[in-house]
């Protein structure tokens, strides 16, 4: 028996599906986690005690629990707390984009970090408050080094997103998932399936080395 | 317009400043010279509350540093700082480094802001850098658009802290240059530097500083022809 070019053909308009919602859910995920990831970074660093260690909690808790359980939790029990019943598409969501916010939270906070104190001083010296200091001169500097790590991040969780075929999301894994099942094969659809998520993290990696070199150049 | 009334400065349980009362005048060029280590840096950064203080009170224009109510933005802006290591905003040009405080503190058109910063580079004959980045600057000019960005603020009082001592040699001049002018315009100015030749030339008054403690203060001439203290004597004995 060789291989079944056909059964990929027919299930083409699944998977163009499946990915347009892989490529959606990793969007929004990114978005959402890079926000959330900014706001728990800089409450990292806050300078009262008890709220750094809050967030800290928070980091240790989704870098160290699986994606997997943290789904799981999410899935079947913080969304039919909130709206009665379980959506996968918003579990998936919620999960990967807290998830990726604890990992974005300390490539800011290493940005930030990252650099020279005699920045800060100089920009406070001059009178400029610590938000306008942060913003006109912390932030352009620290982002240009975030960009690499960040990238990391962002191919990292489209890769994650395929977690999400367990909650019954359709997206890419899903149906490559459904076609082993319909049919009884395995190389078929998850060969196909891994080339096509190979395509998305290699596009994300190219945007973002172009992204790196534009700076770069500035 | 400077008072400042039994400072002192701790880091954890580390006493650097102990008792330092000192007044500076209205144009008064006060250079303080000392051993490595004994709160030179520390106290400078007091003076525009870069370290909070531990104890005692800054006047700056009769407003108290340490009044909880007094806005440190607004007195920051008052007084001008000038560092070892230039600080320079490394992603904005020298143009840009000069006009961001005066735009985004007191809310100067970009228009106004460049202008006065062009002036101010002429002023340390810098002009034609104006459009270039800090990083193809030798340390000399840096350091000059380093002092044109502080002047920018048209601050009262302008604090540096070992302005040359990470320059090579042959830099050191036209920073100094730069400062001299300046003290004979009339800035009031506190600096902190090993070069004695300065002090002696444009200082009103020199600080010798040791241990957390300011040990003697005069006039250049007499400190350095003839220094009262014994540590002052051989800390210049080590330095002349
Ligand atoms: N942020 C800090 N935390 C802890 N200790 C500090 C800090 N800043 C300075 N010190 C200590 O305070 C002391 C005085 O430092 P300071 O920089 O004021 O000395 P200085 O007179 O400027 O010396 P130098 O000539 O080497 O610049 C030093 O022993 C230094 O280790
Ligand atoms: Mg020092």
């Amino acid at each position: 028996m060789g291989f079944r070019f056909d059964l990929i053909a027919e299930y083409i308009p699944f998977f163009l599906k499946g990915t347009m919602l892989t490529i959606g859910l990793s969007i929004v995920a990114t978005l959402l986690g890079t926000v959330l990831g900014l706001g728990i970074g800089l409450g990292k660093m806050a300078r009262k005690k008890p709220i750094s260690l809050l967030f800290h909690c928070y980091i240790t808790f989704f870098r160290g629990t699986p994606l997997f359980v943290q789904l799981f939790l999410v899935h079947f029990g913080v969304v039919p707390l909130f709206i009665g019943h379980t959506n996968g598409i918003l579990a998936t969501i919620i999960a990967l984009s807290l998830n990726a916010a604890a990992y974005i939270a300390e490539i800011f906070r290493a940005g930030i970090q990252s650099i020279d104190k005699g920045q800060m001083e100089a920009a406070r010296s001059l009178g400029l408050n610590h938000v306008g200091a942060m913003k006109n001169v912390i932030l352009p500097q620290a982002i240009k080094r975030m960009i690499p790590p960040l990238g990391n991040e962002f191919v990292v969780l489209i890769k994650d997103s395929s977690l999400a075929a367990i909650v019954a999301t359709p997206e890419l894994m899903y149906w490559g998932r459904a076609m082993a099942g319909n049919y009884f094969i395995v190389w078929e659809p998850y060969i196909t399936v891994a080339l096509i998520y190979l395509v998305l993290t290699t596009s994300m990696s190219l945007l973002l080395n172009r992204l790196e070199r534009r700076l770069a150049t500035e | 317009m400077i008072e400042v009334k039994n400072l002192k400065k701790s880091f954890g349980m580390n006493e650097i400043l102990k008792d330092i009362n000192v007044d500076i005048k209205s144009q008064e060029v006060v250079v303080v010279i000392g051993p490595s280590g004994s709160g030179k840096s520390t106290f400078l950064r007091c003076l525009n509350m870069l370290e909070s203080i531990t104890g005692g009170h800054i006047l700056i224009e009769g407003l108290d540093l340490t009044d909880k109510k007094t806005d440190i933005n607004k007195v920051r802006t008052e007084v001008g700082m000038v560092f070892q290591q230039f600080n320079l905003f490394p992603h904005k040009t020298v143009i840009e480094n000069i006009m961001l405080a005066p735009m985004k503190v007191r809310n100067i058109s970009a228009q106004e802001a460049k202008e006065k910063g062009l002036e101010l580079l002429r002023k340390v004959g810098l002009e034609e850098k104006a459009n270039v980045y800090p990083d193809s600057l030798s340390g000399g000019q840096k350091q000059r658009v380093a002092i044109a960005r502080a002047l920018a603020m048209q601050p009262k009082v302008m604090l540096f802290d070992e302005p040359t001592s990470a320059l090579d040699p042959e830099m050191v001049g036209e920073v100094l240059e730069v400062m001299k002018q300046l003290a004979k315009e009339g800035m009031t100015m506190v600096v902190v530097t090993h070069e004695m030749g300065f002090a002696r030339e444009v200082g009103d008054r020199v600080l010798f500083m040791d241990g957390g403690y300011i040990v003697e203060e005069n006039l250049p001439k007499e400190i350095f022809e003839n220094p009262q203290e014994e540590r002052t004597k051989a800390f210049l004995s080590k330095v002349l």
